[in-house]
C-alpha cells in the first residue's frame, strides 16, 4: 500500500484481520484489502465532502473503538434484549457485531428461506455472498462503506426465494454490551421476484460509548415487496453509522421506515436505485435531545421511467440537539414519467436546537412530476392556546402537540408489536397522561 | 358573575376595545351583536386569556377574581369557556383524549379525583348523542377535516363535558343550517341553569328564536352603543346598525 496511513484504525487493522470471517476466500481477502486501501487513503468522511457537510465524525477517529476478539466477560442481560425483541417474529441477534445462535430464534423458518449469520454464509454459501457483496453500494461511496467492507465481523444473510411470502417479520437485533466496542456488521438481503417480506432492524446498546457501523445491501426483485424498518435506539453515548442501500428491480416495492432516537452521533444513509415502475417509500422520524446529533441522508435514484417515490421525514429537536436531513432525488434522463415527492418537517423545542435540512432535486428528464418541501418551526401557538382554553396547562399542551407531531410517523408502522415498541420510545420522551392506546 | 368595567384593549398600538361595561349575573343570557370588526371576538379572546392583547385600562372581575391576571387554563378550570368562532384543527390529538384531559383538568382543580374510565365513556357517549354526532368523531383528531358545522358542534361537545359556568359562544350559529342550529341550540338549552351564564356573539337574530336572551347588546367600534331586551335583535335585523352608529 502506497497510501499514507492517517487513520489509527487502518494502522490497527493487522490485529483485527485474523479474527474476521472468510479468511480462506481469496476473492474476499482481495476485496477487504482494496477496501482497506480505500479507507486508509480517505479515512472516515469529512465535512469537506458535500454529503457530510453538517456532520463531523472526527470523534470516532479520536476514540479508536476496537472489535471484541473474545466473548464478553459479563453475562448478557436476556431480559433487556427481550425488551426489544418482537415475539411474533423470527429474530437474529448480533451481539457486539457477532451472530449469536443462542440468542437468536429462527425455529420453523420456511425451508426455502435462508437466514444465516454472515460468517456462516461465507462458510456455507460463499458464491451467494460473492455475487451480492458490494453490488448495491461501492466502497468508493464514502469512508464508512470502505471501512465496513474491510472490517465487517459478521452480519445477516437473508435470501427469500421467488414468490415466497414471509408470514412473520424477520428481526435483526443489534446489541452492543461493551464499552469502546466496535460492531461492524454487513447484511445482505435478497428478495427474489414476487416475494414479500418485512424485516426489522433494531439497534441498541449499553449505556456507554461504542461504535456501531453497519451496512446493509438490499436487493428487491421484480414485483417483489419489501418493508424494512429500522429502530435506532442506541445509547445516547454511542456512535452509530447505518447505511441501507437498496436496488429495486422492475415493479419492485420497497418501503423503509426509519426511527432514530439514540446515539450521541448517529448517521443513517438510505439509498435506493429505482428500475422501471418501481415504488419507493421512505419514512423517517428523528427525536433528539441533550447534545445528540442525528443525521439522515437519503438518496433516491430514478433510473428508469414510471417509478414513484414518496418521502416524509420528521424531526423533533430539543435542548442542544441537532438534526440533519439531506434528501437527494436524482431523475435520470431516461426516467420519464417519474413521480416523486419529498418532504421534511422539523419541530424545534428549544432555542439552542438546530435543524439543517437540505432537499436536492436533480432532474435530467423533462416529463416528470417532482415536488419537495421543508419546514423548520416551533409549535403552533394557536393550538397551544386552544388546548389551554380547555384547561390543559401550557407544558402539557406543548407535550401533547409534540407527541402528536411525531406520532404521525409512528402510526405508519404496520407491525403491531414494533408499533408498540416505537410508540414506547416516543412516550418515554413525551409521556401522555390518561391516554388510551386506542385513542392515539 | 362577570363584571367588565371600562375595559380598554389594544393589539400593539391599535386600540380595539374602547371602554366596555358589562354586568352578567348567573343564570342570564346575553347576546352581543354588532358589525364586522367591531371587537366581538376580541372581547371573547380577552375573556379567555389569549395572548397578544394588552389591557390598557379597566377591569374584568369573574366570581370575585381578577380574570385578567389568570392564566388561560386556570380560567378554563374556574369555568370560563369560549366556543371559538374559528376552532383550530389539531392533527394527531384525538377528540376523546382532549375531552378527557379537559375534564380531568377541571376535576383536579376542584380537588376531585380523575374520572373513572367507564364513567367517562358513558358521559361522553351521552353528550355525543345529545348533539347528534357520530361516535366516530370521538376518535378523530380534534377538528381535523371537520366541516364548519361539525367544528361548531364539537365546541359545544367540549362545553357539555367541561360544564363551565360562563359560556361564551362566538358566532357558534354562523354557517349552521337550520337543523344543525336546532341541535346546537338544544345542546345549549340543556346546559341552561341558574348557576350558569351565557354570552352569545351572533350576527343573526335567528339564533335568538331558539335561545332567548335576557339582554341584547350592540358592540360597535369597540364600545357597547346600545343595550336592550330581545326585541332589540329584531329591530337590528330590520334596520341594520347604521342608525346606532350614526347616533
Ligand atoms: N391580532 C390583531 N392584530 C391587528 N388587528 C387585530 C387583531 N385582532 C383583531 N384585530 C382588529 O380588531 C378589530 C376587531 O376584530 P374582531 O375580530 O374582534 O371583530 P369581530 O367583531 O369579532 O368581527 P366579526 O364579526 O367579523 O367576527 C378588527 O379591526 C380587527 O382587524
Ligand atoms: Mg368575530
Amino acid at each position: 500500500m502506497s497510501a499514507v496511513t492517517q487513520s489509527r484504525y487502518a494502522a490497527a487493522y493487522d490485529t483485527v484481520a485474523p479474527a474476521l470471517p472468510g479468511r480462506d476466500l481469496p476473492w474476499l481477502s482481495k476485496r477487504r484489502l482494496d477496501a482497506l486501501a480505500q479507507f486508509a487513503a480517505g479515512g472516515f468522511p469529512s465535512p469537506r465532502e458535500e454529503e457530510w457537510r453538517y456532520t463531523n465524525v472526527s470523534a470516532i477517529e479520536k476514540k479508536l473503538f476496537s472489535p471484541l476478539l473474545a466473548a464478553p466477560a459479563s453475562e448478557v442481560d436476556q431480559a433487556w434484549i427481550d425488551s426489544y425483541r418482537l415475539q411474533d417474529a423470527w429474530s437474529i441477534v448480533l451481539l457486539n457485531g457477532r451472530f449469536s445462535a443462542e440468542l437468536s430464534k429462527l425455529a420453523s423458518l420456511p425451508d426455502m428461506v435462508l437466514v444465516l449469520g454472515m460468517a456462516e454464509a461465507l462458510a456455507q454459501h460463499p458464491e451467494r455472498v460473492e455475487s451480492h457483496l458490494g453490488k448495491a453500494v461501492a466502497d468508493s461511496e464514502h469512508g464508512f462503506v470502505a471501512f465496513n467492507t474491510a472490517w465487517f465481523s459478521d452480519g445477516l444473510f437473508v435470501h427469500i426465494p421467488a414468490k415466497q411470502v414471509l408470514a412473520k417479520p424477520l428481526q435483526l437485533l443489534h446489541v452492543v454490551t461493551e464499552p469502546d466496542a466496535l460492531a461492524t456488521t454487513r447484511n445482505l438481503i435478497v428478495v427474489d421476484p414476487m416475494a414479500q417480506a418485512e424485516i426489522v432492524e433494531t439497534y441498541t446498546g449499553a449505556d456507554c460509548a461504542y461504535l456501531s457501523a453497519g451496512v446493509s445491501e438490499v436487493f428487491v426483485g421484480a414485483n417483489a415487496d419489501l418493508a424494512l424498518y429500522k429502530l435506532q435506539a442506541e445509547s445516547t453515548k454511542a456512535y452509530h453509522f447505518g447505511g441501507t442501500y437498496a436496488v429495486q428491480a422492475r415493479d419492485a416495492r420497497f418501503a423503509h421506515h426509519n426511527y432514530a432516537f439514540g446515539g450521541l452521533l448517529a448517521r443513517s444513509d438510505i439509498h435506493a436505485d429505482l428500475d422501471q415502475a418501481s415504488a419507493c417509500l421512505l419514512n423517517g422520524l428523528y427525536v433528539g435531545g441533550k447534545r445528540q446529533h442525528i443525521d439522515n441522508h437519503t438518496r433516491i435514484n430514478h433510473l428508469k421511467p414510471y417509478a414513484t417515490s414518496r418521502e416524509l421525514y420528521k424531526g423533533v429537536l430539543d435542548d442542544r440537539a441537532r438534526g440533519v436531513f439531506q434528501g437527494r432525488v436524482i431523475v435520470a434522463e431516461d426516467a420519464q414519467k417519474t413521480d416523486s415527492e419529498m418532504s421534511n418537517r422539523n419541530l424545534l423545542l428549544s432555542n439552542d436546537a438546530e435543524a439543517d435540512t437540505k432537499p436536492q432535486l436533480e432532474i435530467y428528464a423533462d416529463d416528470v412530476k417532482c415536488g419537495h418541501g421543508v419546514t423548520v418551526g416551533q409549535l403552533d401557538e394557536k393550538s397551544v392556546f386552544y388546548l389551554q382554553s380547555r384547561g390543559v396547562d401550557e407544558e402539557t399542551a406543548r407535550n401533547m402537540l409534540t407527541f402528536a407531531f411525531a406520532n404521525e410517523m409512528v402510526d405508519k408502522i404496520k407491525i403491531r408489536e414494533l408499533h408498540d415498541l416505537v410508540l414506547g420510545e416516543l412516550l418515554q420522551r413525551f409521556p401522555q397522561q390518561g391516554v388510551e392506546k386506542a385513542w392515539l | 358573575m362577570l363584571s367588565i368595567k371600562n375595559l380598554h384593549v389594544s393589539v400593539g398600538d391599535k386600540p380595539i376595545l374602547k371602554g366596555i361595561n358589562l354586568e352578567i349575573k348567573a343564570g342570564e343570557i346575553h347576546a352581543i351583536m354588532g358589525p364586522n370588526g367591531s371587537g366581538k371576538s376580541t372581547l371573547s379572546h380577552v375573556l379567555s386569556g389569549k395572548a397578544g392583547y394588552t389591557v390598557t385600562e379597566g377591569s374584568v372581575t369573574y366570581q370575585g377574581m381578577d380574570l385578567i391576571e389568570m392564566a388561560p387554563e386556570i380560567r378554563a378550570r374556574e369555568g370560563v369557556f369560549l366556543a371559538f368562532q374559528y376552532p383550530v384543527e389539531i392533527p394527531g390529538v384525538s377528540n376523546i383524549y382532549l375531552l378527557k384531559a379537559a375534564l380531568n383538568a377541571v376535576r383536579k382543580h376542584h380537588g376531585q379525583p380523575e374520572v373513572d374510565a367507564m364513567d367517562f365513556l358513558t358521559l361522553v357517549k351521552n353528550k355525543v348523542k345529545l348533539l347528534e354526532m357520530d361516535e366516530k368523531f370521538l376518535y378523530r383528531a380534534v377538528n381535523e377535516g371537520f366541516s364548519g358545522g361539525e367544528k361548531k358542534r364539537n365546541e359545544i361537545l367540549q362545553m357539555a363535558i367541561m360544564e363551565p359556568k360562563l359560556c361564551i359562544l362566538d358566532e357558534t350559529d354562523s354557517g349552521l343550517d337550520i337543523d344543525a342550529l336546532k341541535i346546537v341550540a338544544d345542546g345549549v338549552n340543556s346546559l341552561r341553569s341558574p348557576e350558569r351564564a351565557f354570552v352569545m356573539v351572533t350576527h343573526y337574530q335567528r339564533l335568538l328564536d331558539y335561545i332567548k336572551p335576557d339582554m341584547v347588546h350592540v358592540l360597535a367600534h369597540g364600545r357597547i352603543v346600545k343595550s336592550g331586551g330581545p326585541e332589540l335583535a329584531l329591530e337590528l335585523e330590520e334596520k341594520g346598525y347604521g342608525w346606532l352608529e350614526a347616533a
